[in-house]
């Protein structure tokens, strides 16, 4: 089975989640998705076995061959090509690589070339093996990042998907083909709010959900009662502990020092792929 | 008048940008606040706008396939780089608007049409007016529309005569976070000191560093590990960059979200509050 972790809010508890989901289950890989903020490693702490560059394409303008048509600005829908009476601008973090330019160029002075956009990371702690992404600071498109942590995805394991906050297109691509979806909800408004944002992406997508509630008796009843109505399975509670806090700030996912959640994040697995 | 404009930020997701933003509006007069984390907005919780001009954000297109015209050749789904075309159906979700698929279509079965990704809105609040949006879910284009809203709350700055503009950004440091930065007067990150809050400042620096944006940072619930916490401030030391707060942790903050209010109107007179108070004193000394 292949399961997402997300949330729409930040910092309701994904990695811890998502983590504590992996340690407690066989044959697994984690594959973290937040490529801007990377975080699932932190309380892994794995060996990193490889280190592998990731490229996205962008185009290169031959001066020589060009004779300044403009036509691949004009067919640009991301403004990444400026043409100038005498000169060809291109803006590489503004390219989808969509390869159009290439194609439009009638004097075929546009080839592509890499850009180096990021790097993924494998490695392995405690039985689980672990795949993350790591965007460059300053780059802006976080999609084919994704899109390369999930190629690494292996068929023979079971998969734990640690999701990006938000709902726009990096969610779209960390959840796009799971089997399931956990979303972690946090008990107030601000976590009601995202939830809901959230349910109407994966209903869209097509995508089967439940909830799990992190800080449960903090804030109010309202998530409980929206899950409800809306027929939302609640998978799991996880109380507000000082202790389950103080754990996080020191980067130690809390099945190490309380076993007894492992079962109950097992139990969550085995009922969500019955 | 030069408008300044500050942008609250996180990295990490969660660590109380909302909250810290709301309050820093009602200790604020004359300031425009906007809400730049336009996939999961928050700030309309506490600042409860009345939303004056709702504007429509058409940024992307999509493909679509006519299929009396089409004849079946694939050369679309063969050009398609976003895997967006399969069995000559286009996937809306995966579909990233570029035209490829339009321009290779031998028969002109292919249209690309304008879709509606969003919403831009400019609105009074208690505390001042407000621009803010929504992006439909799963959209892209958040960065745009990100642009959007700061280009709005410019113009209403410049209407009525504000000096300041308070970004409450959104979380990461790709795309809408980098929309959120550019230009700015000030970045102050907001963090929690956990070994996670640390990692991902550390990359918010780098961001606002690399856009030659000015840092500040705050560290919000430091009791909750006070070793970290002082590892934080050492850090910050000795990259130049000033800790203008540390706020307690108190679940007081969770009562005033559930009562839709800024911490610093729900309880002034809370440790919470003062502390954000404190902080705001120090960062006005460099806006």
């Amino acid at each position: 089975m292949i399961l997402t972790v997300a949330s729409g809010k930040g910092g309701t508890g994904k990695t811890t989640v998502a983590v504590n989901m992996a340690l407690s289950l066989e044959n697994v890989q984690l594959l973290d998705c937040d490529v801007e903020e990377p975080n699932s490693h932190i309380l892994l702490q794995p060996k990193i076995s490889e280190t592998e560059s990731v490229y996205t394409k962008v185009p290169a303008v031959s001066e020589e061959m060009c004779d300044y048509c403009g036509k691949c600005s004009r067919f640009c829908a991301y403004n990444a090509l400026f043409v100038a009476p005498k000169t060809v601008m291109v803006f590489p973090e503004l390219c989808h690589s969509c390869g159009g330019c290439t194609l439009v160029c009638p004097k075929n002075a546009i080839t592509e070339k890499e850009r180096q956009i990021g790097a993924i990371k494998k490695g392995e702690a405690k039985g689980v093996e672990i795949v993350y992404g790591e965007l460059n600071v300053g780059e802006a498109m976080a999609v084919p990042l994704i899109r390369a942590v999930k190629n690494q995805m292996k068929n023979n394991k079971n998969v734990v998907i640690d999701a990006p906050p938000g709902t726009a297109c990096s969610l779209v691509a960390s959840v796009h083909k799971t089997d399931y979806c956990i979303l972690v909800a946090e008990p107030t408004p601000f976590g009601l709010h995202d939830l809901k944002i959230t349910v109407q992406v994966l209903k869209d997508l097509g995508v089967p959900m439940g909830v799990v509630i992190n800080r449960a008796g903090l804030g109010d009843r309202k998530v409980y009662e929206y899950c409800q109505k809306e027929n939302i399975p609640l998978l799991l509670e996880i109380p507000f502990s000082k202790k389950i806090a103080e754990l996080y700030s020191r980067g130690i996912p809390f099945v190490a020092e309380m076993p007894e959640w492992k079962e109950k994040f097992m139990e969550v697995w085995d009922n969500i792929e019955r | 008048m030069m408008v300044k404009e500050i942008t609250v930020l996180s990295g990490k997701g969660g660590t109380g940008k909302t909250s810290v933003t709301a309050s820093l509006a009602v200790l604020t007069k004359n300031a425009v606040l906007t809400d730049c984390d336009v996939d999961a907005p928050d700030l309309h919780l506490l600042l409860k706008p009345e939303v004056l001009e709702k504007q429509e954000f058409k940024a992307s297109r999509v493909a679509v396939i006519d299929e009396e015209e089409c004849v079946q050749c694939g050369k679309c789904e063969e050009h398609c780089r976003f895997g967006a075309i399969e069995k000559l159906v286009v996937d809306p979700v995966l579909c990233e608007g570029c035209g490829v698929c339009e321009y290779i279509c031998p028969v002109a079965a292919i249209e690309l049409e304008k879709r509606v990704s969003g919403y831009a809105f400019i609105s009074k609040t208690k505390y001042g007016p407000m621009s803010h949006a929504l992006l439909n879910p799963g959209e892209e284009n958040s960065g745009k529309l990100v642009t959007l809203v700061r280009k709005n709350a410019r113009k209403v700055a410049e209407k009525e005569n504000c000096e300041l503009i308070i970004n409450d950004g959104p979380p990461g440091i790709g795309c809408p976070v980098i929309a959120s930065v550019g230009g700015i007067n000030v970045g102050l990150i907001v963090m929690e000191p956990t070994l996670s809050g640390i990692h991902d400042m550390e990359r918010a620096l780098g961001l606002l560093n690399h856009f030659k944006v000015p840092a500040l940072v705050c560290v919000n619930k430091y009791d909750l590990n006070e070793e970290n916490t002082s590892r934080i401030v050492q850090f910050c030391g000795s990259n130049g960059v000033e800790v203008v707060g540390k706020i307690p942790f108190d679940p007081i903050v969770t009562e005033s979200m559930v009562a839709g209010k800024p911490i610093a109107k729900y309880s002034p007179e809370s440790r919470v509050s003062k502390a954000i108070a404190e902080l705001w004193k120090q960062t006005l000394k460099h806006l």
